[in-house]
């Protein structure tokens, strides 16, 4: 085997070590990203439209569904103060997990929040409901802290930390 | 995120639900690639050695690539969520080492030695029981917190592993360090490579009922926080059995070993600085004062301060009844020639470092081959594979899989570091296998059950929750005012 066959094998398979090394950090990169965040500042128009068009079946399924939900309903939950002011999470019925943990439905960026700091859900009659999950500092609605399970009103503002959260329409 | 710079204006993003990709095709991608990169050092090194193809080059590569894919079924089918890299880069540094045990195979140096055997067929029949094993671990193991009711049978059965080569008649002494047992009829057995699993599994129980006790309960003092007395008896008797298995087996490695992974598992459970002092100063002061009486770790210690001097005596034959050996000084030697670039496949003399060339030395083999690039990449894929077990503690949601992930992961990360330390000279020698590259039938089995269970936490770790269920009850109950 000549001599240059084997400087190339030789680089060749150091090239591809280093490849595969490569790729596998590119795999783990993925994983930095826990929670999908789109961003609509551009593109607000359409997003605005895009909503419009959502809307109907989601109004015909809350109105469908539960019967006794009135005109009071929200349909978002808004963060108004904090690290994430600006960020909105649509209400369709699922549970609202608040923290740092990364895997919360809203990852709070915030020295003053537990992993798992609070969660918001609906309850049977669809009226939405914050619980504090034990966090350190607390969660407050207005200005009193959570001890209980306590039905939010819309525009209510909820404090975590630096964090301040509403319910709007 | 952009929005933070102007609050006041509009919501400008939306957060969708969490996407969990079970990511199993990457892992399949990977795993053929991984696959493909011992196939071709294979065929270089025929090429090397004598110009053609080796003829077990398709034999070869197809029981590889067997081995990877029952392991990639097994994963989609009993773990689908699990980490996608653990299980490539396993299987790559696998690979690596058979490509390296059959090239050190073909040394006409070894071959004339008495001790020969071909290694490389037994060291894949020594994976494919690993694989099994790692098939096994996943398909019985469906929920990492069952081993959590073992925890003090675990202590037990670790301590009876450790203790099982200093059985007369059991125990088996290769060249001054009693680690091995042998079994009649099946071969030797290096129980401390099994005993380092069930020592985390005992460790990661304890520490989770412990930790409060030892994290709070302290006084403060010039800036440490002091344990009280009481709270300082487990880690004083795992320092006393770790100093036991020094001097009554010799062996530093294993020793280092598991005072290491009771240190880290100690500081990540109670987040103090001060455990990691304690251990540091336990540890050197254990192994200053054993090295001080014990003749066998004494010759490592020398062989590292002046390896050139333990080569001469070697070679000089000198008979003083210790045993001079020239390994460590060819190990660097090998190191040395290979450069930045290596030599290439089979070009290299790693083999004269010996009888332990493909089991203690391999790193050297590497090193002189594939030079100083080539090392940095296997020592990249072993950080990559403790940095995924480090993730998977992160991203367990329970505090004994949390536990038992750091343990694993730290003493796989304890492990290279002794190993490739010793061969490289940076600390004494110990008779450590590297993980997965070395020859060595309990080592390969062992490091993939490990492997196993840290996919296991990861699968549970990374399963998305649930998704919400509507309650059938809210539509269905009607509440009857009067």
């Amino acid at each position: 085997m000549s001599e240059l066959t084997l400087t190339v094998m030789r680089l060749g398979f150091l090239a591809v070590l280093w490849l595969f090394v490569i790729v596998a950090v590119q795999v783990i990169r993925s994983d930095l990203f826990g929670t999908r965040v789109t961003q609509r500042g551009a593109r607000r128009e359409a997003g605005r439209q895009q909503a419009n068009r959502q809307a109907p079946p989601q109004q015909r399924q809350q109105s469908g569904g539960g019967g006794r939900r009135g005109r009071n309903t929200p349909t978002k939950l808004v963060v108004t103060e904090g690290t994430l002011t600006g960020t909105t999470v649509a209400l369709q019925g699922q549970t609202i997990t608040l923290g740092r943990a990364h895997d919360s439905t809203i990852v709070l960026d915030d020295d003053y929040a537990s992993s798992r700091h609070a969660r918001i859900y609906p309850d049977r009659d669809g009226q939405w409901i914050v619980e504090d999950l034990g966090s350190t500092n607390g969660t407050y609605l207005d200005r009193t802290r959570l001890t209980t399970p306590t039905p939010i009103s819309l525009g209510a503002p909820i404090r975590i930390g630096k964090t301040v959260i509403e319910l709007r329409k | 995120m952009s929005s933070t710079s102007n609050p006041s204006t509009q919501h400008t993003s939306t957060i969708g639900a969490i996407g969990a990709p079970s990511r199993r095709n990457t892992e399949l991608a990977l795993l053929v690639f991984a696959v493909v990169i011992p196939v071709f050092a294979y065929a270089n090194v025929g090429l090397a050695l004598d110009d053609q193809v080796p003829a077990g080059l398709l034999s070869y590569g197809l029981g590889l690539g067997l081995m990877a894919g029952l392991g990639h079924l097994a994963v989609r089918k009993l773990a689908p969520y699990a980490d996608p890299l653990l299980l490539p880069l396993a299987t790559l540094l696998n690979g690596l080492g058979l490509v390296a045990i059959w090239r050190l195979d073909q040394s006409e140096r070894l071959q004339a030695s008495r001790t020969f055997v071909e290694a490389a067929p037994r060291q894949l029949m020594y994976s494919a029981i690993g694989v099994a094993f790692f098939v096994a671990v996943l398909f019985f193991l469906k929920d990492h917190r069952v081993l959590q009711r073992y925890t003090y049978i675990s202590m037990a059965g670790a301590l009876v592993l450790l203790l099982l080569p200093l059985v007369p008649g059991l125990g088996h002494n290769v060249f001054g360090a009693k680690i091995w047992i042998k079994i009649p009829g099946l071969g030797t057995l290096q129980p401390g490579e099994f005993a380092k699993i069930v020592l985390a599994v005992f460790f990661a129980g304890y520490l989770m009922v412990k930790r409060d006790a030892l994290a709070l309960a302290s006084r403060r003092f010039m800036g440490l926080y002091l344990p009280r007395g009481r709270d300082l008896g487990p880690i004083i008797v795992v320092w006393i059995i770790s100093i036991l298995i020094l001097v009554f087996e010799t062996d530093l490695g294993t020793s280092l070993l598991f005072f290491g992974m009771f240190v880290i598992m100690l500081y990540v459970a109670t987040e103090r600085t001060s455990w990691i002092v304690f251990g540091l100063l336990m540890s050197a002061v254990g192994a200053v004062g054993v090295a001080s009486f014990e003749p066998h770790i004494q010759t490592r210690v020398q062989a590292w301060l002046d390896p050139m001097r333990e080569f001469e005596l070697s070679r000089a034959g000198v008979q003083d009844g210790i045993v001079h050996s020239e390994q460590a000084m060819q190990a660097l030697w090998a190191f040395g020639s290979g450069g930045t670039l290596g030599s290439g496949w089979g070009q290299g003399h790693s083999d004269l470092i010996g009888f332990a060339a493909n089991s203690d030395f391999i790193l050297a083999t590497f090193g002189e081959e594939l030079g100083l690039a080539g090392v940095m990449a296997l020592l990249l894929l072993y950080a990559l594979i403790v940095e995924r077990g480090v993730r998977t503690a992160l991203a367990a949601r329970d505090p004994f899989g949390k536990l038992l992930a750091i343990g694993l992961s730290g003493a796989f990360a304890l492990q290279v570091f002794v190993v490739a330390g010793g061969v490289m000279g940076l600390i004494p020698l110990t008779g450590m296998t590297m993980p997965f590259l070395a020859y060595g039938g309990s080592s390969v089995i062992a490091n993939w059950a490990l492997i196993g269970i840290l996919l296991r936490i990861s699968d549970t770790a990374r399963r998305p929750a649930p998704a919400p269920v509507s309650n059938p009850d809210a539509e269905m109950t009607q509440v009857v005012r009067p």
